[in-house]
């Protein structure tokens, strides 16, 4: 059933693992919720597998009931593809951090792409690496400030969604949302679950995310820094459709 | 049961397809890739039960085969040197979790990417290796007929005791053609998943698996190592397996100790000689390690020789197990060389 004003808990959600140890402020419980609304909305509860990578993410292995598997930091997704192709009927979701899918995992996600595992991947970019206190992520933005880029960052990072739409001519379900827009965030992560429910193949969704931890923010600033993250990570739907 | 030709690789597939293998996921590296190449000619032929995906690298090929176990499938892997270096990335989290992956290793020579086709320097890496303390279970097989029968039974210790599970072979082992009974084993262990058991639940906290590797407080991790403790001790004297092999039952003053491959060339040198003073121990789990049987097969012994075609490895699992005993330990230790029964005769003459 449609959540339309998405206030409640989704049905999935485990109470006894709550509240939970994510920092306050921080995105991923914003892109979980809506992640227990999809999986609610297509009930999918007893036929999903989550696998969680390390990283804050980790945080999240008893957050619903819906069986996890918690991987290690970047190998979320070779799991997750043996998983779905062991079990092509079950409903295969990889949720990792930007630094464990584009700097440790970078090889098994391209490969998935590439090979067009039908799994749903979710990546959730924070601009850093969170759980390790803050260091430069693939995806920090020039001039940004981290634990090792004292003296900001320099000019390359990594967009994940155009490179993966880059990747392959196979048609995917590909798009990057933010944790600003969560109902526009809950469309993106329900297509992508269809689409690989429909057993169309790979499906992605990068998700801008706060840290106000890491990036030094109260909540104005925190929104600021969003709103700078947008200015350069294009919020959209990248999918390829068979021609 | 039949007699086929067959090579050391092309027995583990029909091993693991006689013991109930459905998946197979792999890296090419000799000298175990043509256990992937054989797999592969196996799953041409029936797409509808088997799986295989020839992966990015080993991390992935080891993480997908614990994927495939968790959802229920006896899935396996092998690999090789480097190979296996990377690979104890995802054997770690299988110990840990305790997820029954059965992995072939092909031992080649060490350190690094050194030399393709033989060794006995993987022994330390396959029992110990990644930040564990070796909660897996390792088979060191010493013919082909018995690289048959030990992968078949590596699926069904892994699969009853859901603990990773590895035979630790060699090159010259895997490429060997020869003749080699092929028996339908009588029991195998089912596979079960251990997640995604039932398609109808409600909404009980209970009905849902989540499985972890990590721990927030210190506390929890000691338990979690206490559980796997707790498990190893009381599971491993049904695991450990060893062979003595002595021409009669005359008294004994050397104990000869060698595993896999060198312990075939000690039988040889022991049938030749005919010497009756010296036998050999042959561990066949390298890990657990049979101890109590070695201790058994001491009295009277003067000198223990080690042979291994590594440099410590073998030796350090001896030294540790006879911790206290003063029994003078002789080496003859050649790192990724082989050893033949004329250089055990030798061995033998000289320390007489
Ligand atoms: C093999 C390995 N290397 C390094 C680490 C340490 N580590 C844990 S989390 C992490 C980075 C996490 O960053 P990201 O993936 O972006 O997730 P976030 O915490 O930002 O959500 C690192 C480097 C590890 N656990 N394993
Ligand atoms: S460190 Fe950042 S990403 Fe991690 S929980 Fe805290 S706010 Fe969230
Ligand atoms: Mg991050």
């Amino acid at each position: 059933m449609e959540n339309k004003n998405n206030l409640s808990w989704p049905k999935c959600w485990k109470h006894s693992s709550k509240p939970h140890n994510f920092c306050p402020g921080c995105g991923h419980p914003i892109i979980l919720k809506q992640l227990g609304h999809t999986i609610d909305e297509l009930g999918i509860q007893s036929n999903t597998l989550f696998g969680i990578d390390i990283g804050c993410s980790l945080l999240a292995w008893n957050f619903f009931n819906v069986d996890t598997i918690q991987t290690h930091h970047g190998r979320t997704i070779p799991v997750m593809t043996g998983a779905k192709r062991s079990k092509p009927k079950m409903v295969s979701i990889a949720y990792l951090g930007d630094g464990g899918a584009y700097a440790i995992g970078m090889q098994h996600l391209i490969s998935a792409r590439i090979r067009n595992e039908n799994i749903t991947v979710i990546i959730v970019n924070n601009a850093n690496y969170g759980m390790t206190g803050g260091q430069e992520a693939p995806t920090t933005i020039p001039g940004q400030i981290t634990a090792t880029t004292q003296s900001g960052a320099d000019e390359f990072f990594t967009k994940g969604p155009e490179l993966l739409s880059g990747a392959s001519e196979s048609p995917a379900y590909i798009a990057r949302g933010s944790v600003d827009n969560p109902i526009q965030l809950k469309g993106f992560i329900k297509k992508a679950i269809e689409w690989q429910m429909t057993g169309k193949g790979f499906s992605f969704v990068e998700v801008l995310s706060f840290c106000p931890t890491n990036w030094r923010t109260d909540a104005k600033a925190t929104i600021e820094f969003m709103n700078k993250l947008k200015s350069i990570y294009t919020i959209k739907e990248f999918t390829k459709e068979n021609k | 049961m039949s007699k086929e030709l067959l090579t050391g690789n092309e027995i583990i597939v029909r091993a693991a397809l006689n013991a109930g293998a459905q998946a197979f996921f792999g890296y090419p590296i000799t000298p175990a890739t043509e256990i992937m190449a054989e797999w592969d000619t196996f799953y041409e032929k029936n797409r509808n039960n088997l799986l295989f995906l020839q992966t990015e690298d080993e991390m992935s090929a080891g993480f997908a085969t614990i994927g495939a176990v968790v959802t229920g499938k006896k899935a396996f892997t092998a690999t090789a040197g480097p190979g296996n270096i990377l690979m104890q990335d995802a054997f770690s989290m299988a110990e840990a979790m305790q997820i029954p992956i059965v992995a072939i290793i092909g031992q080649r020579g060490g350190p690094s990417t050194a030399s393709v086709i033989y060794s006995q320097q993987e022994l330390t890496l396959t029992a110990f290796g990644g930040n564990g303390e070796g909660y897996r279970i390792v088979y060191s097989p010493s013919t082909i007929q018995e690289l048959y029968d030990y992968t078949i039974k590596a699926f069904n210790t892994a699969w009853k005791y859901t603990t990773p599970t590895f035979v630790l072979t060699d090159g010259y082992t895997l490429k060997t053609r020869t003749n080699v009974e092929i028996t339908r084993p009588k029991n195998l262990e089912k596979s079960f998943p251990m997640v995604l058991k039932s398609n109808k639940r409600g909404k009980k906290e209970s009905e849902y698996v989540n499985l972890r590797n990590t721990y927030s407080v210190e506390e929890e991790c000691f338990k979690n190592n206490k559980t796997l403790i707790e498990k190893w001790n009381k599971i491993k004297s049904q695991i450990e397996e060893h062979e003595v092999y002595e021409l009669n039952k005359s008294k004994k003053d050397t104990l000869i100790i060698a595993h896999g491959n060198v312990a075939s060339s000690a039988k040889q040198a022991l049938y030749d000689t005919k010497k009756k003073s010296v036998k050999l121990f042959r561990p066949i789990t390298v890990n657990p390690f049979p101890i109590n049987a070695l201790k058994k097969e001491l009295k009277g012994i003067k000198q223990i020789i080690v042979t291994e075609s590594a440099n410590n490895q073998l030796l350090k699992l001896v030294k540790e197990n006879l911790y206290g005993l003063n029994i003078p330990i002789k080496t003859y230790n050649k790192p990724a060389l082989g050893i033949t029964p004329e250089e055990i005769i030798e061995l033998i003459k000289k320390n007489k």
